[in-house]
């Protein structure tokens, strides 16, 4: 009787979530040859009235785009158990479900309890149970933090889904004139939230380590100029806005410091300021270009993008010594690195045959390795688990987001709705 | 004493009507000096307005976009007879001016917001080396942020690697 419940249930949930839209669609164009089979069966709704929301739709979802998994389609599940009492394992095992997550979600006032419980189906026993509880406007984070938990409990590595996004996205009208957003969105794309609209350029999203701040920069006042925004109270301060470029602002791993790209003394220099008094040191003193900044996970180097070999390059400038020295040296333009949590894998921008790619770059091994066959990539950032790179190309003649997995075995696109969309910032855990 | 003063009232008018006669025949060659200032003044006027409209005439021509090749802010040949024409007007009154530089799509944002600050950078030079002075030009970068042409080919690409002059 309860299977029933809920198999009517989930007809109402698929009904309402498909009204919900996002701003960025998903399309899966490389996959792994051997995803994990998992049924995520539709968690029941234990509460009056009918769920706002298709929580294990939101589980599948996630393990889909991780590329390690491969969700058993709801059309083949013969049942919809919410308890495992209520699961036939056998049935489960003809459909080739390896493992199956079932789930059940209460509502009581405004307090929302999920609970949920994974089962390895070979064995027909349980692996891990557990509930998460929240507000019900956190519903989707909750199914995120279910998310993580399942890859976590599969893969041995963390999850990031319950993470977030930015990026900026741009449209022109029919009479040209230009509308620049910053965007805050789920790590699927989902609950975009406009930031900073502008009729002017928004570029270079950054995240505070803590995740409750960004910086960017803003060309409002018809100048480059770096600004800072708190998430949470929403106050917005304009932290340089010298003569020439005021760019590429990088949070320290610390949240003390910001490094910059200034070109006040004349041309591009790496400059760090302390965020407490907004005092500047000088950290690069060269007429080429450098740019481009990236702590290192110890927060005792920076990588950064220069010309000064005669074409763009990653050098490392050391805190401690105040030396700098050049990184890579494969082909004739590798710019914008951004460091793993590791500290050993780069990923930046690689030219080859006239085409931009994004690249793996180890440092300790100096091994580099082409991640995409798009042309046109830049901008790539990668999710704080590691596993996923998003970056930003070119589709159809439309800046779209799209991701690939470390291994380069896994891809998706996010092109958006409506307009270009570009520069995204994975979040740190938050 | 009466008639002596009749005299030299008389006298004095007869000095006041020369003295009056003399000066307006001053005044007439002074007015004809200044009618012929004032003619000059126009020619000159018409003869610089007629330069200006000239040296406005040679930018419409010349237009007001300076090319670059990809990866490059070296000013071309035409780069710099644009720059010229621009140059020649600014020699002649006191007006700022204000040099945007953009790139092409490829390559990352923060290098091509370099590259465009470079670019407006290289024209900036060139002004103040043929006597424009570094005060009355601004210089901003909006790097690839900016284009014109929306298109990913050469065709778009060439035309967004430019410094504007506004």
């Amino acid at each position: 009787m309860k299977t029933f419940h809920s198999l009517f249930l989930s007809f109402v949930l698929l009904a309402l979530v498909s009204s919900v839209r996002s701003e960025l669609l998903i399309e899966i164009t490389k996959g792994i040859d051997d995803p994990i089979p998992i049924a995520v069966v539709p968690f029941s709704w234990e509460s009056r009235g009918a769920a706002t929301e298709d929580f294990a739709r939101v589980i599948e979802s996630d393990l889909l785009r991780s590329g390690q998994f491969a969700p058993l389609s709801r059309l083949d599940m013969l049942s919809f158990p919410s308890a495992k009492e209520e699961v036939f394992f056998r049935d489960w095992r003809v459909l080739r479900a390896q493992y199956l997550l079932i789930g059940s979600a209460l509502l009581q006032q405004n307090s929302l309890q999920i609970d949920y419980e994974l089962l390895d189906v070979s064995k027909g026993k349980s692996i891990y149970s557990g509930s998460v509880f929240g507000k019900l406007s956190e519903q989707r984070v909750l199914s995120h933090r279910i998310a993580d938990v399942i890859y976590r409990n599969l893969t041995g590595i963390p999850g990031a889904f319950a993470t977030r996004l930015l990026y900026i996205a741009a449209e022109r009208d029919s009479i040209g004139n230009d509308s620049f957003s910053l965007t805050l969105a789920d790590s699927d794309g989902e609950r975009p939230i406009v930031l900073l609209k502008s009729s002017e350029p928004i570029m270079s999203p950054s995240w505070a380590p803590s995740g409750d701040e960004v910086a960017y920069v803003s060309f409002e006042s018809g100048r480059p100029a770096i600004y800072r925004q708190n998430l949470i109270s929403g106050k917005r301060e304009r932290l340089t806005n010298f003569s020439g470029l005021n760019s590429s602002p990088a949070w320290s791993p610390d949240g003390n410091y910001m490094a910059m790209v200034l070109s006040k003394d004349g041309n591009p220099d790496l400059y760090l300021m302390k965020l407490a008094d907004r005092s500047l040191t000088r950290l690069t003193r060269h007429y080429a270009i450098d740019t481009e900044p990236a702590w290192m996970p110890d927060g005792k180097s920076l990588l950064f993008t220069s010309d000064r070999g005669g074409r763009p390059q990653i050098y490392r400038y050391e805190f401690k010594s105040g030396s700098t020295e050049r990184v890579t040296f494969q082909g004739t333009y590798n710019a914008r690195a951004r460091v793993a949590a590791d500290g050993r894998n780069i990923v930046l921008v690689h030219r080859k045959d006239r085409k931009y790619h994004i690249a793996v770059f180890d440092i300790v091994s100096n091994r580099l390795q082409i991640m995409t066959e798009t042309n046109l990539d830049e901008s790539p950032s990668i999710a704080p688990n590691g596993s996923m790179v998003l970056y930003s190309t070119k589709y159809r003649g439309r800046g779209i987001l799209a991701a690939v997995s470390v291994d380069g075995g896994f891809k998706f696109r996010l092109p958006a709705r409506e307009g270009d969309v570009r520069e995204p910032a994975w979040s740190p855990y938050m | 004493m009466m008639k002596q003063l009749r005299t030299s009232g008389k006298t004095f008018a007869v000095i006041f009507m020369v003295a009056f006669l003399a000066a307006c025949s001053g005044n007439t060659k002074q007015n004809q000096a200044s009618q012929e200032a004032e003619r000059r003044a126009q020619e000159a006027a018409a003869e610089a307005q007629r330069k200006e409209e000239s040296l406005r005439d040679a930018i419409s021509a010349a237009g007001d976009i300076i090319y670059f090749a990809y990866d490059s802010s070296v000013m071309t040949t035409e780069g710099r007879r644009v720059a010229d024409a621009h140059i020649a007007l600014l020699q002649t009154n006191n007006s700022n001016v204000k040099l945007e530089g953009h790139t092409d799509e490829r390559g990352t944002r923060e290098y091509n917001l370099a590259l465009g600050e470079r670019r407006a950078n290289a024209v900036r030079d060139y002004m103040v080396v043929n006597g424009v002075s570094s005060g009355r030009i601004e210089t901003v970068s909006y790097g690839e942020e900016d284009p014109v042409a929306m298109g990913s080919g050469e065709a778009s690409w060439s035309q967004n690697r430019r410094v504007a002059i506004q």
